[in-house]
């Protein structure tokens, strides 16, 4: 069967230097590649406020794996990082199902409007200054979209 | 006489507020009341992430609730994923459960 796609974000007390992060990382790794994983992409997003108060701290390193292996290897990880004291919050979120339909979708309404184009006797795909641009430019400044009260 | 007319051409346009409708109503009630329209149908944004907290922001109004549909006139369909990216937003404090 096919590899699962996970995400997973940790977040560190804000004191923690990079190597610190690097030596959590590697053991993380470490776990990933025994349990036949593999970690596609690793992001640290550096410092950031919280938006409430975790283990008595207002800011946070945040810090984001990829992570491509099975459910079980994501359990293991979990409880791991469940019990590691340097991890004061963490999120494990299964993305390749979401990722493939948001593919397709994409995919679906681009071949859609490419042949109504070419119906249209048009080129499949929209050239650069076609079109009304300026009013859609003017609809980005959409903020009284949701900010409208219910009447 | 012309009033009786123009009485049984209005209650045929109260209801769903097609265009000759939307025109009677507005003379009838001052407030104009502008049609809503789901942001992510109308940007075309498939993906709702919850690492997103520029697109997620609006709909989390200042207290930390998720705002309902009926104000924002998001789709049935993106305000389930609305409504998981903002827990998972929660979760990971990118985004307060509440504020006082």
């Amino acid at each position: 069967m096919a590899d699962r796609q996970y995400e997973l974000v940790y977040i560190l007390p804000p004191d923690t230097t990079e190597e610190q992060a690097k030596e959590l990382h590697e053991q993380l790794e470490a776990i990933v590649t025994r349990m036949h994983g593999q970690i596609e992409k690793s992001e640290n997003w550096g410092r950031r406020r919280l938006a409430y108060e975790i283990a008595h701290q207002k800011e946070g390193v945040y810090v984001l794996e990829v992570i491509n292996g099975s459910g079980e290897l994501m359990k293991e990880l979990d409880r791991r990082l469940r019990v590691m004291d340097q991890v004061i919050r963490h999120l494990i979120a299964r993305v390749d199902h979401d990722k493939k339909v948001v593919e397709r979708t994409r995919s679906k309404r681009q071949a859609s409007s490419e042949r109504r184009r070419v119906k249209r006797g048009l080129p499949p795909v929209r050239q650069p200054g076609e079109g009304r641009t300026s009013e859609t430019d003017e609809l980005d400044h959409d903020d009284d979209r949701y900010d409208g009260v219910e009447v | 006489m012309a009033f009786g007319q123009g009485r049984t051409g209005g209650p045929g346009g109260r209801g769903k507020g097609a265009k000759g409708a939307d025109k009677a109503q507005g003379q009838r009630r001052t407030l104009f009341r502008r049609r809503k329209v789901c942001k992510f149908c109308a940007d075309k944004i498939d993906d709702i992430n919850y690492k997103d907290v520029k697109l997620i922001g609006p709909f989390v109004p200042e207290r930390g609730k998720v705002l309902p549909r009926r104000i924002s006139g998001t789709c049935a369909r993106h305000q389930r994923k609305l409504q998981t990216a903002i827990k998972r937003a929660r979760q990971i404090a990118l985004i307060p459960y509440v504020t006082d």
